[in-house]
């Protein structure tokens, strides 16, 4: 319909309209435009302009599509359906389906003009009306309008019959129920000659056989003979050029008697029977040089598969597989792995067969043929061929692409685990996975292959060295450098001295120092993460007491993190370095190797994580970028975090679990390996508090450790990340360098706080309190500067809640010295309006520069004292 | 069945979008650029197939545009390959020789084709003629009703001079 051409026109066509927009060069002209119109078709709307209506909404659909919301309009379609004429009622109907989904309420106004368009004489209205409900239909108005859809089955039109037959589709998914009262209409359709009536009427049986045992079964009974006729007509028909398609005859229509023909004789010995001969015809006579023809052969595979067919059936269709799997074209290649995904529940042998071919669709440059290859691999894996099909998938996992790499390397993991029977090989494989993509093994999986390397005391000595070779030569794969690192700590002696060499290895040489040199080489390297940095540290430990003549080189490699800017790396190198330096009675009892782990406790626990992780992995917050909130030691432990977890692993039961899944995998032997402050946790809580214990116990009686402040005080850890409120005085206790914190304490009752922390700046405030003006507080700030570089320009500003007053009054100086070099001071005066009924609350921004660089830093306060 | 079938051009411009499962109008415009990232950014050699959040789109490039069905993975993706092919021979016959301009600034036509071959997401009518003889009749029916309000118009007009 040409809306251009009216003589009434008056503002824009439509035809000038999408002109208009296309000519626009920039998004915001297009905006400006789109505003304009929508202004104009807004102000037609509340005028209640007739002319113009149906060309205002196919505007609005025009710019409904480009994503501008048209929402307003929706009472237009509304309005044109309801017209007499049919030209606004197509173009209102149209509208309808587009602007509108079925969860819209405004939908249910229209099922009264729907029941009168269903009602209509002329078949062209009754065929819209038929349409948008069957696009659209929601279960209330499928069922108000099924008995006006069941009448219409009948009607005498074909146009009309096809398409009460798809909407009556429709309206049996949304209200299963009415399938009964459609099988023998249905049924009856089957019968007309019309390739519509006839294509309609196949798809709605199909439905209405999922829906309803009933109706499978009555259609199996009545249907069955019918459609091999169709079959049979229409696969050996002459040429109709009407539905000729390359040469077949209207392949849509074998396809849908096809896989309804499937439906019917799914465990049905008899319709399958049945049906035997048309399927071996149409399985040999369909020519397949077109793709017309390899869907019919595909959908005849499908259903060969899936009913109970003769053996001699389905060796035909196992055939007509093979080759469509070594045809050239990729669409084919790709629709026969997925068949033959279903055929290995068949006939695993058959499928067997294939495998070398399926093995390069692995390679092949098409990730969609990769993908599914791979799916097939995995299925066609067993005890037999695992190991040439690894071999075969790792050789692969060399050249393949980047982006390919994570799922290969997963499905490999998962192979190899599954059949890990022989503990040799299953290091082998994972020591070469590691190797080759230990950037993409994920966490559990490395730490399954620690527990298991933990138990295997036999093959320590094995595992410790081929790391250590695999170290050598592949030192940027990140989970292999944790592996192999935590190896030489726990085994190092084995790895020097050549104990438990099996018949195939060839001694290597490795002295002392190599071993520390490597986990020093990994230490430094700067693409190490914290968490691999961390496990440095506690493999340097256990070298230090492995062999005791590098003890004094150890101690000075784990000296130079004291000042790093990580507080956990920090804290661990302060308190390792102490430990080697005044602890020696207690050294060797406490670096002993590892427990055994209790492998198949794991082994439960990760399966259950792993589900847990993919229910919850929608919900699991979003990491903070700026890094995890750092509980400092010591402080404020979460309640599940059992001493157990270090000694006893049955122990460590369920808390750790369910209190965060997302990270609970990882819990585990973290724990162990007391590396809790990773940068993989989300939400802190757990893995931080079993770093904890660790830490206490290392860092027993090496510096007076008091744990800080009432932890009332301090906000409840993981409620939030804000990177400020929780700041001790331990870490402050250890450094050694506390002077700066403690400024005099005036006033008794409100003890100094450390308002904020961070690497490179802490903030103190102190309290002061004038007699008789409960709400008025007086804050000393005091700012330090903990790097080694002098901050410039240095501006403090806060905000508080609406209920409080903030007066900041002149600060002290600009200039932070580097180095907690002095401080600088600044007042606040803060009138808390309601209190007693609110704490104070802040929020506070830094800026300043270092080296002329601009910084910014900022937090909340959430642990001033009570009472202000 | 068809979930949904999309038009995007080379661009990623959305030409035609027609939904046959409830997709809330704000997930709509997610899919949309979901989908059309996904495929714009394949090859050309490469097989038609996507596999996308536990469906499978189909997909197959004319000229400038993009045409894309997204199905259930047991449906047949050859078939719906044949259907989009079905579609696109239709709009040619119709247009005579369709281009994207043909479908930009007739749209509406493009939809009322599909309506015709599409219900409920399963197909309708596998006969072309058929589906460009249901269209013509009621365009017809249109400018039978446009032709009578010019002439009504006419005749006011000559009446009221």
């Amino acid at each position: 319909m040409d809306l251009a051409i009216n003589p009434f026109s008056s503002g824009t066509r439509l035809r000038d309209m999408i002109r208009g927009i296309r000519a626009c060069k920039t998004a915001a002209e297009e905006r400006a435009v789109v505003r304009r119109e929508c202004a104009a078709i807004r102000a037609a709307i509340s005028e209640g302009d007739h002319d113009y209506r149906h060309r205002n909404l196919a505007k609005l659909m025009f710019i409904h599509m480009l994503g501008y919301p048209t929402h307003f309009g929706q009472m237009e379609c509304l309005k044109l359906i309801a017209a007499a004429g049919f030209p606004e009622k197509r173009i209102g109907y149209l509208g309808l389906m587009l602007l509108l989904d079925e969860r819209q309420e405004v939908l249910m106004l229209v099922t009264n003009s729907l029941k009168q368009d269903l009602n209509h004489s002329n078949q062209f209205i009754v065929g819209l009306a038929l349409c948008a409900l069957g696009n659209i239909c929601s279960a209330e108005m499928a069922r108000d309008l099924a008995p006006e859809v069941e009448r219409l089955l009948q009607s005498r039109d074909p146009n009309t019959k096809k398409k009460a037959a798809l909407c009556s589709i429709r309206i049996v998914r949304k209200v299963p129920d009415l399938a009964e009262n459609f099988m023998g209409s249905a049924s009856s359709l089957l019968k007309e000659k019309h390739h519509g009536v006839l294509i309609s009427a196949v798809q709605l049986c199909t439905e209405l056989c999922k829906a309803s045992n009933d109706a499978l079964e009555y259609l199996r009974k009545n249907c069955i003979e019918g459609l091999v006729r169709i079959l049979r007509d229409v696969s050996n028909s002459s040429y109709a050029p009407e539905y000729d398609v390359a040469g077949i005859t209207d392949p849509f229509l074998h396809i849908r008697v096809l896989k309804l023909m499937r439906t019917l004789s799914q465990g049905d010995a008899d319709c399958s029977e049945y049906i035997n001969d048309i399927l071996a015809q149409v399985s040999t006579k369909t020519e397949s040089n077109k793709n017309a023809g390899n869907a019919i052969l595909y959908e005849c595979v499908e259903t060969i598969m899936g009913i109970e067919a003769t053996s001699g059936l389905r060796v035909l269709a196992i055939n007509i597989l093979g080759r469509f799997l070594s045809n050239r074209d990729n669409n084919i290649r790709y629709v026969a792995m997925n068949m033959l995904m279903k055929a290995i529940a068949v006939d695993t042998q058959a499928v067997q067969r294939h495998r070398a071919t399926i093995l390069e669709c692995v390679k092949d440059a098409d990730v969609s043929i990769r993908k599914r290859a791979l799916e097939l691999v995995y299925l066609l894996v067993n005890d037999t061929n695992v190991k040439p099909l690894t071999k075969e998938l790792v050789d692969y996992l060399e050249v393949s692409d980047q982006d390919f790499k994570e799922d290969l390397t997963a499905r490999i993991c998962s192979i190899v685990e599954k059949f890990s029977q022989d503990k040799l090989w299953y290091l082998d494989q994972m020591f070469r996975v590691l190797s080759l993509a230990g950037n993409y093994v994920k966490d559990d999986v490395w730490h399954a292959l620690i527990v298991l390397m933990n138990n295997a005391s036999e093959l320590q000595g094995y595992s410790v060295r081929s790391l250590y070779k695999a170290l050598q030569a592949c030192g940027e794969q990140e989970s292999l450098v944790r592996v192999a690192v935590w190896c030489i700590g726990e085994y190092g002696e084995m790895l020097v001295n050549n104990i438990s060499m099996l018949d195939v290895e060839e001694p290597i040489t490795v002295t002392e120092s190599d071993a520390v040199d490597a986990v020093e080489l990994v230490l430094k390297r700067y693409s190490a993460d914290v968490t691999t940095r961390a496990m440095c540290l506690v493999a340097l430990l256990k070298l230090s007491s492995r062999f005791p003549p590098t003890s004094e080189r150890i101690k000075e490699i784990v000296a130079q993190n004291k000042g790093d800017t990580v507080l956990e790396l920090q804290q661990r190198s302060i308190e390792f370095s102490s430990i080697i330096q005044r602890h020696q009675a207690i050294k060797s009892s406490l670096l002993e190797r590892m427990p055994v782990l209790d492998e198949a406790n794991y082994l439960v626990k990760r399966a259950a994580s792993t589900q847990a992780t993919v229910s919850s992995v929608k919900s699991a917050p979003a990491i903070t970028p700026g890094g995890p909130l750092k509980l400092p030691n010591g402080v404020a432990k979460p309640p599940a975090a059992p001493l157990a977890d270090l000694l006893d692993l049955s122990s460590d039961d369920a808390p750790v679990t369910t209190s965060d899944p997302s990270t609970a995998p990882n819990d585990f032997l973290q724990d162990l390996l007391g590396i809790g402050l990773t940068d993989s946790s989300p939400t802190g809580g757990a893995p931080f508090a079993s770093t904890d214990i660790l830490m206490d116990l290392l860092s027993i009686g090496s510096s007076p450790v008091q744990n800080g402040p009432p932890t009332s005080s301090f906000s409840p850890p993981g409620k939030e990340t804000k990177p400020a409120p929780v700041t001790p005085q331990v870490v402050d206790l250890l450094d050694g360098l506390s002077s700066s914190t403690s400024l005099p304490d005036e006033n008794a009752a409100y003890p100094t706080i450390t308002a904020f922390q961070s690497a490179t700046l802490r903030i103190a405030f102190s309290f002061k309190k004038q007699p008789g003006k409960p709400q008025e507080t007086t804050i000393n700030a005091s700012f330090t500067n903990l790097t080694t570089s002098t901050f410039t320009d240095f501006i403090f500003q806060a905000a508080v809640p609406k209920f409080i007053q903030l007066r900041l009054d002149p600060a002290s100086g600009s200039a932070l010295p580097a180095s907690r070099n002095g401080s600088v001071t600044q007042s606040l005066s803060v009138t808390n309006n309601q209190h007693g009924q609110k704490p104070l609350a802040m929020r506070i921004r830094m800026s300043y520069k270092v080296n002329g660089e601009d910084r910014l830093e900022q937090g909340q306060i959430n642990n001033f004292p009570s009472g202000l | 069945m068809i979930h949904f079938a999309l038009l995007i051009s080379r661009q990623g411009k959305v030409r035609l979008t027609k939904w046959y499962t409830p997709y809330p109008q704000k997930q709509r415009s997610k899919v949309i650029k979901e989908v059309s990232t996904l495929i714009l950014a394949r090859g050309p050699k490469l097989c038609n197939f996507v596999d996308w959040q536990g469906c499978r789109v189909v997909y197959k490039r004319y000229a400038s545009l993009y045409f894309c069905m997204c199905i259930d993975p047991a449906d047949n993706e050859l078939e719906t390959l044949q259907i989009i092919h079905h579609f696109v021979e239709i709009l040619d016959r119709y247009f005579g020789n369709v281009c994207e301009l043909d479908l930009i600034f007739n749209f509406h036509k493009a939809y009322f084709i599909l309506d015709e071959i599409l219900i409920a997401g399963e197909l309708q009518e596998s006969n072309k003629k058929a589906v460009l003889r249901l269209v013509t009749a009621q365009d017809s029916l249109v400018e039978a009703a446009k032709e009578e309000a010019s002439s009504l118009s006419k005749i006011i007009a000559q009446a009221t001079k």
